[in-house]
């Protein structure tokens, strides 16, 4: 079994890109890459709930938060004999803290648990192709409806703490490279914001509305650039997130609450499973011989 | 096998285990779970101790609420915003010593209901004969609740009316009419509030008057200037009505004071409630705010101070609509029960169960939501709650109505609510980008929850095996003892629905005790006065009410059930003026009017 997450979890450049010519600019931040994404999380959760209380309780989240690293840290030593750095569960942890809305402290471990185990069960060619919080919370929408729902309305609805996540999300993916695909997101769900507003004749503000709330700020910022679950190359990037709101314009026509998530959780996975079939027919394609 | 291969083996089976652990977790609880099937009486009476029968019809009750047309501009999503302004109180207003009931309407021009008791287990609609039915003219609004309080101790309970639009007070004429004092009295001339309570938050004998806005009193509902009226936020909005406390003057005239003396709010209040929660003497009050959190006032008996987010119960944000106390456990303190939203999948928000927490008492006093310990949590879109000893075990049970929007069955709203709740202030604040309704329904056609206490920290839902099995959209709850013998009946207010009327039979083994108070240097009503009944080494304390629940009222009357063969040691009656008054080893299964001592 390959390592799951010992990698960064926003790598400076992803596989294939070119490596960054000398003298070039310094990066915008010093920090390290791996601890970009955990402080830009870190942050939304701190402000959102200093500025608005978005947490039920603080002992959900650390449960989520907690779980989520426990275990990885156990399984990463069951099966790489080592400590693996624990930014990527923390991420993971701290996402279903937020996303996830039960009354039960039981579904924020649960959550937890199947998301990180998934990355070591659900593998293919040793690559876990399920973002692990996107497959965890599905999961439990799936199977504990009657207990659990995600973020949807916290945060205030008010525009200034959207402004400031985009605005610090946005250069923070900037500088991981990985801007495109949020951007392509964006300007997609957007279109088809309007596409679904003729089709139905619903107020174009009531189609716009979920990306203006802060569930989607997570999902875009963290859910669909997660680089250990995207194909490799910024075209099929963007090629993949289009789908993913293409597919979720159709399932938001058959009114279906959790739209984004599922649609990540089916498109996401299906075009790992293309990616790594396409990687294993180039292996094993004979070369051609070279005419003497 | 390798040691990897085995492990890898053993991660599939803790995966598969997780994965099931949803499925495990619900079978358990539905092991623990209430008794849903359906009984006969019989059979109610014999595993719960009592049964409820729906009688409306037969007590000649047959009432129907109106919700109101507002400004066609509001037409797309009117079931949503006119879905409220059904609501029940239980006042004696004619002193014959049986319980009457009010009941609001909401149309305009449809009429509101006095249901006076005819001792014969039926009733009659009297409003119109005393003045009090016809207040739902053109331009004045509409009602959305009653309550009943004797602001100028004459003896006879005055009625203030809660509207979206100009508020009323009736003051009664002895029982014989009803005279409207609203402009003598000096309220506003508009407010759109659910809520109203009174209570002597000064303790100067004389009853004051709390009234909680929701929609902004800016706003007329039927002469839209903006669409802009709905909250900015689905759980943090602030720009709901005002707040109004009616400090009574004693001359029949009313002063403003509420931002004197530091309630100043504009979140979206849907349910109050006083009782003194520190055992201070005066009566704190509680607010049930919808997008928001709550708000609980703690009065030092000349200010009020905010201390929701001190005490636990204003950090998490939801959509409050119910406040009720009650003395779950026995032990001489209240908790506070506030009804939320809960629907499968999308919105998991769970009623709340405030508790005193262990150790913290007077102005330390915190409180932690133990609903879902207690089995009280999950009621669908929970709207109108009250405590009441329904099978007289001694413990207080709690009924619950529930159900926002029953149009068609099989269309939902949600995903377009949700939609729209999630988005932005400038979106989620203007109906007019809120898509229409078309006929769905929105958290519909629910059934009721009555929870049995055990007295042990447990409640069990048994509304479907003791009768109470309807499913329309219900608001308000009022326990009240309509025929005097000793049990309390449920009569439950729906929104474009019946009345509902449901009588009570208790295992007669079970004894009960009945209060009726009397204040003389006190409010006249007694409102505030606090009984604590000593029996088999236990106490449980009730307190005189002047509105709680959702938009409800229940009989002034205190009512505590008492079991099998009860032990009464003391009661002791603390009237609003801080006189105490002890009775030693009353008789059971009697009522007791009690008049304040000199």
């Amino acid at each position: 079994m390959s390592q799951p997450t010992s990698v960064p979890v926003f790598p400076a450049r992803s596989p294939g890109e070119p490596p960054r010519a000398s003298g070039q600019r310094k990066p915008l931040f010093s920090l390290d890459n791996r601890y970009i994404a955990p402080a830009f999380i870190t942050c939304i959760l701190l402000a959102g709930h200093l500025s608005f209380g978005i947490l039920e309780s603080y002992q959900k989240t650390l449960l989520a938060i907690v779980t989520s690293i426990a275990l990885e840290l156990v399984l990463g030593r069951i099966f790489f004999h080592k400590w693996l750095h624990p930014a990527s569960a923390y991420i993971t942890g701290i996402s279903v803290g937020i996303l996830v809305r039960s009354p039960a402290f039981w579904p924020y471990a649960l959550c937890s648990a199947i998301s990180i185990t998934s990355k070591y069960v659900l593998r293919v060619k040793g690559r876990h192709i399920w973002n692990p919080s996107n497959f965890g919370i599905s999961v439990m929408l799936f199977l504990a409806a009657e207990t659990v729902a995600t973020l949807s309305i916290q945060w205030g609805n008010y525009l200034l703490p959207m402004l400031v996540i985009w605005a610090l999300g946005s250069i923070i993916i900037w500088r991981l490279r990985r801007f495109h695909i949020t951007g392509i997101y964006v300007a997609s769900f957007i279109a088809f914001a309007f596409l679904r507003s003729w089709m139905t004749g619903s107020p174009w503000q009531s189609e716009i509305a979920p990306i203006t709330g802060p569930m989607y700020q997570l999902f875009i910022f963290f859910m669909i650039t997660d680089p250990k679950t995207t194909v490799r190359g910024r075209r099929g990037q963007c090629v993949v997130v289009f789908l993913v709101a293409l597919f979720e314009m159709v399932l938001r026509l058959y009114q279906i609450v959790y739209a984004p998530f599922y649609a990540l959780f089916i498109v996401g996975p299906t075009a790992m499973l293309i990616e790594i079939w396409i990687d294993s027919r180039r292996a094993n394609a004979p070369k051609l011989a070279v005419p003497q | 096998m390798t040691g990897n291969r085995i492990a890898r083996v053993l991660l599939a089976f803790f995966f598969i285990a997780l994965l099931a652990t949803p499925f495990v977790i619900k079978r358990i609880s539905a092991g623990r779970e209430a008794d849903r099937s359906k009984a006969d009486a019989a059979t109610a009476l014999a595993r719960h101790g009592f049964y409820l029968q729906e009688v409306s019809h037969s007590a000649g009750i047959n009432f129907i609420h109106q919700s109101p047309k507002l400004d066609p501009k509001l037409d797309p999503i009117l079931p949503e915003v006119a879905s409220m302004g059904a609501s029940v109180s239980i006042v004696d207003f004619d002193r014959d010593g049986w319980p009457d009931i009010y009941v609001t309407n909401s149309a305009i021009g449809s009429k509101n209901a006095l249901y006076r008791n005819m001792h014969d287990g039926t009733f009659k609609d009297v409003a119109g004969e005393v003045g009090i039915a016809d207040v739902n003219q053109p331009g004045t609004g509409v009602s959305t609740g009653a309550v009943w309080g004797d602001y100028d101790n004459d003896g006879y309970e005055d009625l203030f009316l809660i509207k979206w639009g100009r508020p009323e007070l009736f003051h009664n004429d002895q029982g014989h009419g009803f005279t409207r004092v609203t402009e003598q009295a000096g309220l506003p001339p508009w407010i759109n509030a659910n809520t109203a309570i009174w209570f002597d938050y000064d303790g100067d004998g004389l009853l004051d008057l709390f009234v909680g806005g929701y929609y902004s009193e800016q706003i007329d509902l039927w002469h839209l200037t903006t669409t802009r009226i709905m909250p900015e936020s689905f759980e943090y909005a602030k720009n709901g009505g005002r707040k109004y406390l009616f400090h009574n003057l004693g001359s029949g005239k009313f002063e403003e004071l509420s931002a004197k003396v530091g309630i100043d709010s504009r979140r979206w209040a849907l349910a109050a409630a006083a009782a003194d929660l520190r055992g201070t003497g005066h009566p704190d009050l509680f607010v049930a705010n919808d997008y928001g959190v709550s708000e609980l006032y703690f009065n030092d008996g000349k200010r009020f101070h905010e201390v929701g987010e001190q005490t636990g119960v204003g950090f998490a944000p939801k959509s409050g609509m119910n406040a009720a106390f009650g003395d779950i456990l026995n032990q001489g303190r209240y908790a506070v029960y506030v009804s939320n939203i809960s629907e499968d999948g999308i919105l998991i928000q769970g009623n709340n169960l405030w508790m005193p927490k262990e150790g913290t008492t007077g102005d330390a006093t915190k409180y932690q939501n133990l609903a879902r310990d207690f089995g009280v949590e999950l009621g669908g879109w929970s709207f109108g709650a009250q405590f009441g000893d329904l099978n007289n075990d001694g413990t207080l049970d709690l009924y619950l109505t529930n159900g926002y929007i029953s149009l068609d069955r099989k269309r939902s709203y949600w995903y377009d609510f949700s939609k729209v709740a999630g988005g932005n202030s400038t979106i989620i604040g203007d109906a007019k980008n809120w898509p229409a309704f078309e006929g769905r329904s929105l958290s519909g056609y629910q059934t009721k929850r009555v929870w049995l206490n055990d007295g042990a920290g447990k409640f069990v839902d048994v509304a479907q095996s003791v009768g109470a099995t309807d499913v329309y959209d219900g608001r308000s709850v009022a326990l009240v003892d309509l025929w005097n013998r000793g049990v309390l009946d449920v009569v439950v207010a729906n929104q474009n629905g019946p009345l509902l009327v449901y009588k009570n039979t208790v295992a007669p083994q079970n004894e009960w005790i009945e209060f009726e108070l009397e204040g003389t240097s006190s409010n006249r009503s007694a409102i505030g006065a606090q009984v604590t009944l000593f029996w088999n080494g236990q106490k449980q304390v009730q307190e005189v009410s002047g509105g709680s629940g959702f938009a409800a009222e229940n009989d002034r009357r205190l009512h505590f059930g008492l079991g099998t063969n009860p032990q009464i040691e003391n009661v002791v009656i603390r009237w609003p003026s801080g006189k105490l008054q002890t009775i030693d080893k009353p008789a059971t299964n009697q009522l007791h009017k009690m008049k304040e001592p000199a």
